[in-house]
């Protein structure tokens, strides 16, 4: 029997699915403007921050409500305890691609001769992981979200590479210290996405299966045959 | 950049619009013999919403919902001490009130379904006979139009001359809702109207309830404080006798504004 608040989780389920998309597209915009050197396109990302702030606590104040006047079991529950912390794991990605927009824009008057080649191929990684936990929460794809865990592996990878190649022309460059140290930290903050978006499959997976695989060692092995 | 995301989606309902003033009760205080059980009771109830009244055994709340059709009338040496009712613009414990046409226009389902022995037709055509209507056509109407108000109408429209007292628990609830709903009045009251039922025939009595707020004001007296959450768009909360808190639904069970209610909602009460 369909309950005429069910709506209300139907609601709850399109917000958590705006959020990602506007922090999967911050991120995206974030580096379009360290890309192409855009002050504007870093400053709309920045300033688009506050509406994932506002929909993480929309979406907080929404489960709550719907815990404290619906009484919801098992999966509903789970909706709505996964949803709290994707929310939480969206708003850290909104925070990371502010991050990278500030640093974007200081490295648009610093001009530095970066090799840039591995970081967007690091958040490329991350999107399609952020991307693709998004859609195993609102598809119910757990074989997606199953797989998710091991994609990170590769970003992990990118960030050590982007790190030693950095490092090195720090020992040889010492005057770039300060472009090259916020492309360092551009590199730690799309780990960082990609670290969000593994989150977010490990709580599709409880939301789905009830079962809960942080730190478990299936997940671990998940990770090493990826 | 986001011209094609949606809109932000609020997934709580519309905030329900307060009509006119239903129910207002003013300072009132009732005894039972020489015992108080109301102290100067003030609520106003609107149009169109469902109000919740909850609290512990003996707290006043059944006592209250009886005086807003004056069935307490029915008890002995029970008194209004001060105050008043006012429904209509009129205080209903006014001398030249009728009480029959009062209950008319304020209907009352119990905690009990009580059908009559009586075919599930004659159950609920049972108050329009009594006013006198006795046009077939008109009572047809009533029939079908009721029952499929109360959600029971698929469920029997096949057997309608069979006893009303061979229906399920949960469709004798629904049968007297029906029966209470034919004779078109504007105030429902429920008392604890699905404390014999089981979980799926309290959530169609819940349903139910959703429902008939379209068309009638509700007030609900029940023990279940999920199922005042979930149905009501206010909730009083009642202790010895007096309102302690009333206020929005929500408010009332996320963050209540008085220490006494915040400690029955989270159950820390005694």
């Amino acid at each position: 029997m369909k309950r005429f608040f069910h709506t209300e989780l139907e609601a709850f389920r399109s917000n958590l699915a705006l959020m990602g998309q506007k922090s999967i597209e911050n991120v995206r915009v974030s580096m379009q403007a360290l890309q192409e050197q855009n002050m504007a396109l870093a400053d709309e990302a920045l300033r688009k921050d506050d509406e994932i702030d506002d929909l993480e606590i929309l979406i907080d104040a929404e489960a709550v409500r719907y815990m404290s006047l619906r009484s919801p079991l098992a999966q509903d529950l789970r909706l709505l305890m996964v949803g709290m912390k994707v929310s939480h794991d969206m708003e850290r990605v909104g925070d990371e691609s502010c991050s990278i927009a500030k640093r974007a824009k200081k490295l648009a008057v610093l001009h530095p001769a970066a090799d840039y080649d591995a970081i967007p191929q690091m958040a490329e990684l991350a999107l399609g992981m952020l991307r693709d936990s998004l859609n195993s929460l609102l598809d119910g794809n757990i074989d997606l979200a199953l797989a998710i865990p091991g994609r990170d592996k590769e970003v992990d990878r990118l960030n050590r590479e982007v790190y030693a190649i950095l490092s090195e022309r720090l020992a040889v460059n010492p005057a770039q210290i300060g472009s090259t140290l916020d492309l360092m930290f551009i590199a730690k903050s799309l780990e960082r996405v990609a670290d969000h978006a593994t989150n977010i499959a490990e709580e599709v997976i409880y939301l789905f299966k009830g079962q809960d695989v942080r730190h478990s060692a299936e997940i671990k092995e998940f990770k090493n045959a990826n | 950049m986001d011209s094609t995301l949606p809109k932000f989606t609020s997934s709580r309902p519309p905030a329900a619009q307060l009509g006119r003033v239903m129910i207002e009760v003013r300072n009132l205080d009732f005894f039972y013999g020489e015992k108080q059980a109301l102290y100067d009771i003030n609520l106003r109830m609107f149009e169109k919403q469902v109000t919740a009244f909850i609290g512990p055994s003996g707290c006043g709340k059944t006592t209250l919902l009886r005086c807003i059709n004056r069935m307490c009338d029915l008890i002995e040496a029970t008194r209004v001490a001060k105050g008043e009712i006012v429904i209509g613009g009129v205080n209903i414990f006014e001398r030249t009130i009728d009480v029959i046409e009062l209950r008319k226009r304020v209907g009352m389902v119990f905690q009990k379904s009580n059908p009559f022995p009586k075919s599930i037709y004659e159950n609920v055509i049972y108050g329009l006979k009594i006013q006198g209507v006795t046009n077939k056509a008109r009572l047809d109407e009533v029939v079908e139009r009721s029952l499929r108000g109360a959600a029971l109408w698929d469920e029997v429209k096949d057997r309608l001359h069979e006893s009303g007292m061979s229906l399920s628990g949960g469709q004798q609830q629904r049968l007297c809702i029906a029966r209470a709903i034919a004779v078109e009045p504007e105030i429902l009251l429920m008392d604890e109207p699905c404390s014999a039922l089981d979980p799926i025939a309290t959530a169609k009595v819940e349903e139910l309830i959703h429902e008939l707020k379209k068309s009638f004001t509700i007030v609900i007296v029940t023990h279940n404080m999920q199922q005042a959450a979930r149905v009501s768009d206010k909730t009083a909360f009642f202790y010895l006798g007096r309102l302690v808190e009333f206020n929005e639904t929500e408010q009332i069970f996320i963050n209540p504004t008085d220490p006494q209610t915040e400690a029955y909602v989270s159950g820390r009460f005694g």
